[in-house]
């Protein structure tokens, strides 16, 4: 995918909403950006920084410090495992190794026909049924190496 | 139709109309449509939703959509309520067995053994009856699976935003800090901080605007208690935060609350359109002349953004780290205004202090800290879950009693209580009565209250690895003794964990937790060697038996 066939009439729209104050609106401006483009592109970011007077600097700053922001592209569905406390005494690392398997990924990469991004977190509080995972913004508890083959294929199709 | 309250007797008048006009002969159905939808609860809802319309039900049963029930191990969960009789706790509910439950249960008042809570082979239908209910006193929690969180006309039915009117109309603010300070509360988010006295700094602070926040990015892993009252009770916090707001003297707030949470976003965002909308938040609440707004600010998936300044910092918009302190928020926090920061179960349990008095409150808990905690109870124990017990309640009496224990054979090992920060409480301490003090002098601390139970299978230096891989992910990288103090232990116990450990590693990592607790800048650094220090302490064995 390359910059310049991104369309940037959507991050015009979104920009003047929160031009009460764009310095303090800036991670909720960039939030609302991603759940767009599903990432930040950088000529995104650059439109930002031109509509907003914040520097590109200060927005590369904040977009790399929050693990919730990405400048890749991802996958249609979002698998976040949970590597809470509870999940990892109860066992996540072997749920995580089988959808590794399964997708033929390593955590933070995107499958190659972009149906999944793999992630682990670091607690989704829902610790009494783990160990847990989420995919978008689907719970699924109590996973065993079994079930977790069931969802992965569930949205494989 | 949601009507502007323009009085305290606006208020008073809508509670009685409300309770005047709830069915005293319907049968309450309550489904638990937050934790318990990781199980099915959505499912069951829409059949039991279905079902009720087909068989034209709709003037015998009231179906609602509740927060958690507290018993999750057992979800999906729904409590039955029929006029006059005890209620029933039923889980594992499925879509199947739901036209079951309407016939039999609600139609004929039979209990459906299967779906009920067993202890030693007893079934046990009754909730009063079921012990992990029993022993547990719900002040915080006392609307939470038992109201629809999306409705503030049910909150108000319970007495809801009564506290604050009586803050706003009978207390002047110093009273209302007097009652706090007087109440004993300290801060539930995890340092304990008298809140009374916290709330007279930031009164006392010069300055014409202040700010109010509550930090809901409850982020240490283990813990779920602010999520819970988020989704299943969002208006006891907006309430606890009026009252704040009145006692400092600001008009503006702030709830930050993690992505990660939608269903708690979700819930509080909708409960603060609704308070506007009764102008229980905005301009002249009640007539009374008082102002206060309340906004919502998402995290974006920093730990370190629990503590106080990197919160600031990131509500700010920038990049979520820590300053060295003083000067403290009380006096220059949020755009360098007088700010007051508190957590989401110190709020919710503001309202109750007010309402019943501090001389009330006080006579729970201990002389250390009174009132209620909750605890999140995860791991390997039977009944995970939401645990809200008086402060001086021993940790057995938690994990065996109101818990029902350790299953399969392995037996207790250790509680692991305060996540990253905290330590592991072998079974030697699990008769100490918990508080601030006593379980800090255990090498744990009380923290948000995540509870992780371990049975003899757990490895400690593996959970002690655990921890430290967390935090040093989570290390903001300002300061250098947190940054590489997190790195080089992680480096130690990794290896120790693989088998190839040397003997001076043990005192290596008990010289740089050393130095990382004393020269980090900010809580993250500072106790993040806690449970690498408190593994060394009780379980010694387990490093020796891999590094010889």
């Amino acid at each position: 995918m390359k910059d310049k066939t991104i369309d940037l009439k959507p991050v015009a729209k979104i920009v003047p909403k929160y031009s009460r104050d764009y310095e303090s609106n800036l991670i909720a401006i960039l939030q609302e950006t991603q759940d767009v483009y599903g990432y930040l592109p950088k000529s995104v970011m650059k439109e930002i920084s031109k509509l907003t007077d914040v520097p590109l600097t200060r927005i590369f700053g904040v977009v790399t410090f929050y693990s919730q922001f990405t400048l890749t592209p991802r996958g249609k569905h979002a698998i976040k495992i949970c590597n809470g406390t509870a999940c990892h005494v109860r066992g996540v690392d072997e749920v995580k190794e089988k959808v590794k398997e399964h997708l033929n990924v390593s955590e933070g990469e995107t499958t190659a026909d972009f149906k999944f991004t793999l992630e682990t977190v670091a607690c989704i509080g829902t610790c009494f049924l783990a160990p847990v995972m989420m995919v978008d913004d689907r719970y699924f508890g109590k996973l065993t190496t079994e079930s977790v083959t069931d969802v992965v294929k569930e949205y494989s199709n | 139709m949601l009507k502007r309250l323009k009085s305290y007797d606006d208020l008073i008048t809508m509670r009685k109309s409300g309770n005047k006009k709830v069915k005293q002969d319907k049968v309450k159905v309550s489904i638990c449509m937050t934790g318990c939808r990781a199980l099915g609860a959505q499912e069951v809802y829409e059949e039991f939703s279905k079902q009720v319309k087909k068989q034209k039900l709709q003037d015998k049963i009231e179906v609602v959509e509740t927060g958690c029930q507290g018993l999750c191990a057992r979800a999906p969960v729904m409590t039955i309520d029929a006029p006059d009789a005890p209620s029933i706790f039923y889980g594992r509910v499925t879509v199947d067995i739901v036209p079951d439950i309407i016939s039999s249960t609600i139609m004929k008042g039979e209990v459906i053994k299967k779906l009920c809570y067993a202890e030693a082979g007893k079934k046990i239908p009754y909730m009063d009856d079921i012990p992990f209910y029993s022993r547990q006193n719900k002040i915080v929690l006392r609307n939470c699976g038992i109201i629809d969180p999306n409705s503030i006309e049910q909150y108000i039915e319970r007495k809801g935003y009564d506290a604050f009117a009586k803050a706003l109309f009978e207390f002047d603010p110093e009273r209302i800090i007097s009652e706090i300070t007087h109440s004993g509360i300290r801060g539930r988010g995890g340092a304990g901080f008298p809140t009374g006295l916290k709330w007279g700094f930031c009164r006392k602070a010069k300055g014409d605007v202040k700010y109010l926040i509550c930090n809901a990015d409850e982020g240490d892993p283990g813990a779920f208690m602010d999520r819970a009252i988020l989704e299943g009770d969002p208006h006891a916090v907006i309430e606890g935060m009026l009252i704040g707001a009145r006692a400092i003297g600001c008009e503006k707030g702030f709830v930050y609350v993690r992505a990660e949470y939608p269903i708690a976003v979700n819930h509080l965002r909708n409960a603060i359109a609704q308070a506007k909308k009764l102008n229980l938040l905005g301009n002249n609440i009640l007539g009374s002349g008082f102002n206060f707004d309340l906004e919502i600010k998402m995290g974006a998936g920093a730990f370190v953004c629990g503590e106080e300044t990197a919160l600031i910092a990131s509500i700010e918009g920038k990049r979520g780290m820590p300053r060295p302190r003083p000067p403290f928020p009380a006096n220059s926090g949020l755009w360098g205004k007088p700010t007051n920061i508190n957590n989401v179960e110190t709020l919710a349990n503001i309202p109750v202090i007010i309402a019943e008095g501090a001389d009330w409150y006080k006579q729970l808990g201990t002389k250390n800290g009174s009132g209620t905690k909750i605890f999140a109870l995860a791991g390997k124990v039977k009944n995970t879950g939401l645990v809200e017990v008086p402060m001086g309640t021993t940790l057995r009496e938690i994990i065996f009693d109101i818990g029902g224990g350790v299953p399969g054979r392995n037996g207790f090992k250790a509680a692991q209580m305060g996540g990253p920060s905290g330590g592991c409480v072998p079974e030697e301490h699990l008769d100490l009565p918990i508080d601030y003090e006593s379980v800090k002098a255990v090498g744990a601390i009380m923290g948000s209250g995540g509870l992780i139970v371990m049975d003899n299978e757990t490895s400690m230096v593996d959970i002690s690895r655990y921890f430290m891989e967390f935090v040093q992910e989570e290390s903001c990288g300002k300061c250098v003794p947190c940054r590489v103090g997190t790195r080089k232990m992680l480096d130690i116990l990794t290896r120790i964990t693989k088998g190839e450990g040397c003997r001076s590693d043990i005192e290596d990592l008990k010289e740089m937790a050393n130095v990382t607790q004393s020269a980090s800048l900010c809580g993250l650094g500072q106790t993040a060697p806690n449970p690498v220090l408190s593994t060394i302490r009780y379980f010694m064995n387990e490093y020796e038996a891999l590094i010889k």
